[in-house]
C-alpha cells in the first residue's frame, strides 16, 4: 500500500538532501568490539604514562617537603608547598608569562605576514615555501639555538652593527639579556604559528578579499573587516600552539640568557635534577599546568572557537 | 489519491500476494528505510523488468538514492525484501550481489591507473583474461589510449566514462547509476546521455538511473518512476507521465502545469464535465484522477492556445475570455506569456513562434482555449504547488 | 634594465607582502646557514664558538668525538623504536576514532589533545614523579626514555592519521565493495594505500619529535645520553663542530624526504 497524499511535514522541514546520501558519519561508523580493541593500546599507553603520571605529580606536590629522594616522601597534604612555590618563584613564573607572551606576539606578527604571503601571493611556489617554513624545524632545536648564541655573540656581526648605529652602547650586549631570550623563543616557535595561520588563511576565497577591496576601498579596513576575522581560528590555535611551549621552554633562557632570565621550566628542571626538591618541583609544575589550562579555556571561550585541531 | 504504484499500467503491476512466479528482473517489495525517526523510503513496491532502462526521478531528499543504495547493498532496508532474478538479496553483502554502481562523484581509485580501476572487479573475482576484457571495455567507452593514466589526469567526462566502464565490465544483472552526470556541464551532459543510452542498448543490461533532472530521465529511460517523500508518485513511460500526470506533484515536477480549481458537474462514460470558474470544460474520463466533486483542472502551458478576443481558435473546446497579458518572455522558439484571468489566477501559455500569430504585448486582452483531450483532472486535496519549486532547473 | 621610478614603486607596493614574507623566511634560515657554515669550521679553540677557518675534517671524521656518535646512535635507536610503536598504536587508534562507534568519544578526544597542549616540562616532570613513586627512580634510562617518547608522539600520530582518514572519500570503499572486494580486500587494496601517505608523514613527524626532544628526555634519562642531551652538556664546556655536521645531515635528509614526497605526489597527479 502506498498512500501518498501529502509529503509528511518532516520532509518539508528538511528541504536539503537530508537522507541522501544518508548522514555518512552516523550510519557508517561501525559498532561492536573492534573499535574498543583498536583504541585500547593507545588509550592504555596514554592513561599509564600521561594521566597516571599527572596524578602522581599532583600527589608529589603535596608530599612533606622535608623528605628526600633517599629517605622517601610522606603524603601529608602539604598545600603549603604551593604557597612556598609561588613565594619563592613568582619571578620566574611571571617572567615565563611575559617572555612567552612577547614571543607569541612577535610570532603572530611575523607568522601572519609569512602565512599571508604564502597563502595569497606565492602562486605556484606555495608548496616549496611551506617546505621551507618547516625545514628549519628538522635541524636539532639545540643546535639551532647554539647558532643564535654565535649570531648574537658580543663580537658578532649583529652586536657590532647595533653598536655602530648607536642602538646599543659600546659595552652593550645582546646575549644574556631578555632580548636574546625572546628572539630565540620567537625564532624557535615560529612554525607553530605559521602552519595553523596558513591553514585558515588558505581557506579564504581570494575573491572575498577582492570584494572587500571593492566595498571598503581602503585595504587596511578591508583587512580588518574581512581577512582578519576569517583567519581567527588560525590565530587562536597558532597563539596557543606557540605560547604553551614558549612559556614552558627553558633552553633559550639557559643558552641565550643569564640566571636573571631564568624561566619557570628551568626552575622545575633544576629542582628535580639538581636540588632533588620533588614536592616544590611538583607544585610548580601543577601551577604551570593549571595556569595554562585556565588560559586555554578562557581564550578559547572568548575567541569562540571549538575546533582547535 | 492513493495506490499509484499499483495502478500504474506502464511499469508492471505488483502481483497479488501468494503469487510466487520467478521474476527475472529487479523487484522491491514493501521496502521501508528509516534513519532514526526519519523515513527515507516508505513501503516501496517496484518492478524493474530485465533489460530495461529505468529512471528514479525526484527532488533531493525524496529517497531515490537511498533506494538505489539498498539495491547496491550499501544500506539495509528496515523492512521489506529486494529480489533480483528470483533470488532474495535483501541482506546480501554488496560484494556478493551481481549489482554494480556508477557513483555520483565516480569514486575512481586515485592510486590506481585507469586500467587497474576498470580491472578491479574482475580481479576480485579472479577472472581470466582480464587484460582482454579491460581493453575491450575501454574501447567501448573510447578511452583505450588513457589506460596508463591516473584518474586525476582525466577530464570530468572521461572520468565518468571510466566509472561506467568499471561497473559495466562486470556484466552485472543490474547497473545502478547515481546522478552520474550531475558533475558535468550542460553540453557534456547531453552528449553523455546519448552515449549511455547507446551503451545500454548495446550491452542490453538492466540500468537503474537515479536523477533529479526530469529532462535527463525522460531522454534516457524507457520507464520513469517519479519519487517524492519516500514513495513513488507515478510510474510509466516518459510521454505517458508527461501527458497524463496523476498528481499535482508529477504535473509540476515534470515540466510545468496550469492547475485551475473547478467543480465536477457530470461524469459520463468517457468524459467528465467540470465547471471551471463559470466555464464548462470537459476532461477525458481516463485523465480524471479524482472521485471528489471538486478538482484541479490541469493543462500544460504549450497546449493552451492564445488569441485576440473573438478570434476563432483551432480548438473544439470552450473559449475562456477575459484574459490580460501580464508578462511576455520571448525565448526564440516560443513566446512565454503570463495571462491574468478574470478570477485572479495567472496562467502560463507557451506559444510556438510559427509566424501564424503576432506576438502579444503586455496589457493586451486575449482569449484562451485548449483541446479537451489534453486536459487532466487532479485531486483537490493536493497542494497545487507541490513539486513546482524542485522541478525548476 | 632600470625601471622608471613610478613603476618600481608600484611593483614594490604590489609585492610588499611577499617581500616581507620572504624576509621572515630568511630570518628563519639565518641560524640554519650558521649551522651549515660551522660544520666546515676549523676552530682555534673549543671554548670560543666562532668561524676561524674552512675545513672538511668535521665531515671526514664525524666520530672524532666518540661520545657524540654514541649519543646520536642512541637517539636514532630510540627514535626508530618510538616511531614504530607510536605509529602502530596511533594508527589503530585513529582508525577506531574515525571508523568506529564507542562510548566516551569526547573523553578520548581530550586524552589525545591534552598531551599536545601540556608544556613538555610538565609531561617530563609527571613521568619522573611516577617513575620515582613506583620505585623505578634508579632504573631511568633507555626504556623510560622510550616510554616517554611513545607517549608524546602518540597524540601527533593520531591527529595526523585521523586527518588523513577523515579526508578519505568513503565512497571509494563503497565502490570497492560494490566491485566484489571483501572487507579485507577493500582495506588492503583501497583504504590502506590511500591512508599510507598520512601514516608515513605521521611516522616522520614522530621520528623528528623523538630525535629532537630534550626537556622530557633529560628528566627521565638517568645516565643515558641522547644527542640533544649531549649538545646541552657540551654547550657549557665547548662544542665540537661535528654537532653541526649532525644538524646539517638532519636538515638535508628531511628536506630530501619532503621533496621526494612532493615529487611523487606531483607525478601521481600528473601535473
Amino acid at each position: 500500500m502506498t498512500s501518498t497524499a501529502q509529503p509528511p511535514p518532516l520532509v518539508d522541514a528538511l528541504p536539503t538532501a537530508e537522507a541522501e546520501p544518508p548522514e555518512q558519519g552516523g550510519s557508517r561508523r561501525r559498532g561492536g568490539l573492534t573499535g574498543y580493541l583498536l583504541l585500547l593500546p593507545a588509550t592504555l599507553w596514554l592513561l599509564l604514562f600521561f594521566v597516571v603520571p599527572f596524578y602522581s605529580l599532583v600527589a608529589t606536590s603535596l608530599f612533606d617537603p622535608s623528605g628526600s629522594d633517599f629517605r622517601g616522601y610522606e603524603m601529608t597534604w602539604e598545600f603549603g608547598n604551593y604557597v612556598d612555590a609561588v613565594r619563592d618563584y613568582w619571578q620566574p613564573l611571571l617572567r615565563s608569562l611575559w617572555y612567552g607572551g612577547l614571543a607569541t606576539l612577535f610570532c603572530l606578527v611575523l607568522g601572519y605576514v609569512l602565512a599571508y604571503a604564502i597563502a595569497f601571493k606565492a602562486g605556484r611556489w606555495k608548496n616549496l615555501l611551506l617546505v621551507l617554513v618547516v625545514a628549519p624545524f628538522f635541524t636539532s632545536f639545540l643546535v639551532r639555538t647554539l647558532s643564535w648564541k654565535l649570531i648574537l655573540a658580543d663580537d658578532g656581526f649583529v652586536v657590532e652593527t647595533l653598536q655602530f648605529l648607536h642602538l646599543l652602547g659600546d659595552d652593550g650586549r645582546l646575549l644574556a639579556t631578555p632580548v636574546a631570550v625572546v628572539a630565540g623563543l620567537t625564532y624557535n616557535f615560529l612554525p607553530f604559528m605559521v602552519l595553523p595561520l596558513y591553514a585558515s588563511l588558505e581557506k579564504i576565497d581570494p575573491r572575498l578579499i577582492e570584494a572587500s577591496g571593492d566595498l571598503y576601498a581602503n585595504p587596511f579596513v578591508g583587512f580588518f573587516k574581512v581577512t582578519w576575522p576569517l583567519s581567527l581560528p588560525g590565530v587562536v590555535s597558532g597563539t596557543l600552539l606557540t605560547f604553551i611551549p614558549a612559556a614552558g621552554d627553558f633552553i633559550n633562557a639557559q643558552l641565550l640568557g643569564s640566571p636573571n632570565q631564568r624561566m619557570v621550566g628551568g626552575v622545575v628542571q633544576s629542582l628535580f635534577t639538581d636540588a632533588n626538591d620533588y614536592p616544590a618541583a611538583g607544585a610548580l609544575s601543577v601551577i604551570m599546568m593549571g595556569g595554562i589550562l585556565m588560559m586555554v579555556l578562557v581564550y578559547v571561550r572568548r575567541a569562540g572557537t571549538e575546533d582547535l585541531l | 489519491m492513493s495506490q499509484v504504484a499499483e495502478q500504474s499500467p506502464g511499469g508492471g503491476a505488483v502481483p497479488a500476494a501468494g503469487e510466487e512466479t520467478a521474476y527475472d528482473g529487479l523487484r522491491l517489495r514493501q521496502v521501508t528505510k528509516r534513519f532514526g525517526g526519519f523515513t527515507a523510503v516508505e513501503t516501496l513496491d517496484l518492478d524493474v523488468p530485465r533489460g530495461s532502462f529505468f529512471a528514479l526521478l525526484g527532488p533531493s531528499g525524496c529517497g531515490k538514492t537511498t533506494t538505489l543504495r539498498m539495491v547496491a547493498g550499501l544500506e539495509t532496508p528496515t523492512s521489506g525484501a529486494i529480489e533480483l532474478a528470483g533470488h532474495d538479496i535483501t541482506y546480501a553483502k554488496p560484494y556478493r550481489r551481481p549489482v554494480n554502481t556508477v557513483f555520483q562523484n565516480y569514486a575512481l581509485f586515485p592510486h590506481l591507473d585507469i586500467f587497474e580501476n576498470v580491472a578491479f572487479g574482475l580481479r576480485r573475482r579472479k577472472r581470466k583474461d582480464v587484460a582482454d576484457a579491460v581493453h575491450r571495455m575501454l574501447e567501448l567507452v573510447e578511452l583505450e589510449s588513457q589506460a596508463k593514466k591516473k584518474p586525476a589526469q582525466l577530464s570530468g567526462g572521461q572520468q565518468q566514462r571510466v566509472a561506467l566502464a568499471r561497473a559495466l565490465i562486470n556484466e552485472p544483472e543490474v547497473l545502478l547509476l547515481d546522478e552520474p552526470l550531475g558533475a558535468l556541464d550542460l553540453k557534456l551532459r547531453r552528449a553523455m546521455q546519448i552515449e549511455i543510452k547507446r551503451i545500454q542498448v548495446e550491452v542490453g543490461l538492466t540500468f537503474v538511473h537515479v536523477t533529479h533532472d526530469q529532462e535527463e530521465a525522460m531522454t534516457m529511460a524507457d520507464t520513469v518512476a517519479v519519487m517524492n517523500a519516500g514513495v513513488i508518485e507515478q510510474m510509466g513511460a516518459p510521454a505517458e507521465l508527461y501527458e497524463n500526470p496523476r498528481s499535482t506533484f508529477v504535473a509540476n515536477f515534470l515540466g510545468q502545469s496550469n492547475l485551475i480549481e473547478g467543480r465536477v458537474l457530470r461524469r459520463d462514460a468517457d468524459v467528465v464535465s467540470v465547471d471551471m470558474q463559470g466555464i464548462t470544460v470537459s476532461v477525458p474520463a481516463a485523465r480524471a484522477h479524482t472521485d471528489g466533486d471538486r478538482g484541479w483542472v490541469g493543462i500544460r502551458p504549450e497546449k493552451v492556445l492564445i488569441g485576440e478576443p473573438g478570434e476563432e481558435l483551432d480548438a473544439p473546446g470552450n473559449t475562456i475570455p477575459g484574459g490580460v497579458i501580464s508578462d511576455v518572455s520571448f525565448v526564440g522558439v516560443s513566446t512565454q506569456y503570463l495571462v491574468r484571468m478574470p478570477w485572479g489566477q495567472e496562467l502560463q501559455v507557451f506559444s510556438q513562434n510559427t509566424g501564424r500569430h503576432r506576438i502579444f504585448r503586455h496589457g493586451e486582452p486575449v482569449e484562451l482555449s485548449w483541446r479537451p483531450e489534453y486536459a487532466f483532472l487532479l485531486d483537490i486535496s493536493q497542494d497545487a504547488h507541490a513539486g513546482a519549486e524542485e522541478g525548476e532547473e | 634594465m632600470s625601471r622608471p621610478a613610478g613603476t618600481t614603486g608600484r611593483w614594490v607596493r604590489e609585492h610588499l607582502v611577499l617581500l616581507l614574507g620572504l624576509l621572515v623566511l630568511v630570518y628563519t634560515f639565518v641560524p640554519i646557514a650558521v649551522v651549515v657554515l660551522m660544520s666546515f669550521n676549523d676552530p682555534d679553540s673549543r671554548l670560543i664558538y666562532r668561524f676561524d677557518g674552512f675545513t672538511i675534517d668535521n665531515w671526514l671524521n664525524p666520530c672524532a668525538e666518540p661520545s657524540m656518535c654514541d649519543a646520536v646512535v642512541r637517539s636514532v635507536e630510540i627514535g626508530l623504536l618510538a616511531t614504530v610503536l607510536a605509529t602502530l598504536l596511533g594508527t589503530l587508534a585513529a582508525f577506531a576514532m574515525v571508523r568506529h562507534r564507542f562510548v566516551g568519544r569526547s573523553t578520548a578526544n581530550l586524552l589525545v589533545f591534552l598531551p599536545m597542549a601540556a608544556p613538555e616540562i610538565v609531561l617530563g616532570a609527571s613521568l619522573l614523579a611516577l617513575f620515582v613513586a613506583s620505585g623505578l627512580g634508579g632504573q631511568l634510562g633507555f626504556w623510560t626514555i622510550l616510554v616517554a617518547h611513545v607517549m608524546f608522539c602518540l597524540s601527533f600520530v593520531i591527529v595526523a592519521v585521523r586527518a588523513r582518514l577523515a579526508g578519505l572519500d568513503d565512497t571509494l570503499e563503497q565502490a570497492a565493495m560494490d566491485l566484489y572486494a571483501t572487507p579485507a580486500q577493500t582495506f588492503w587494496r583501497v583504504t590502506f594505500p590511500l591512508v599510507f601517505p598520512g601514516i608515513l608523514g605521521a611516522a616522520l613527524l614522530a621520528f623528528s619529535l623523538s630525535f629532537d626532544d630534550f626537556i622530557i628526555t633529560n628528566l627521565n634519562a638517568g645516565n643515558t645520553t641522547t644527542f640533544p642531551m649531549y649538545v646541552w652538556g657540551v654547550a657549557q664546556r665547548g662544542v665540537p663542530m661535528q654537532v653541526n655536521v649532525v644538524g646539517t645531515v638532519m636538515l638535508v635528509l628531511s628536506i630530501a624526504i619532503v621533496l621526494a614526497g612532493e615529487l611523487r605526489a606531483r607525478r601521481r597527479a600528473g601535473r
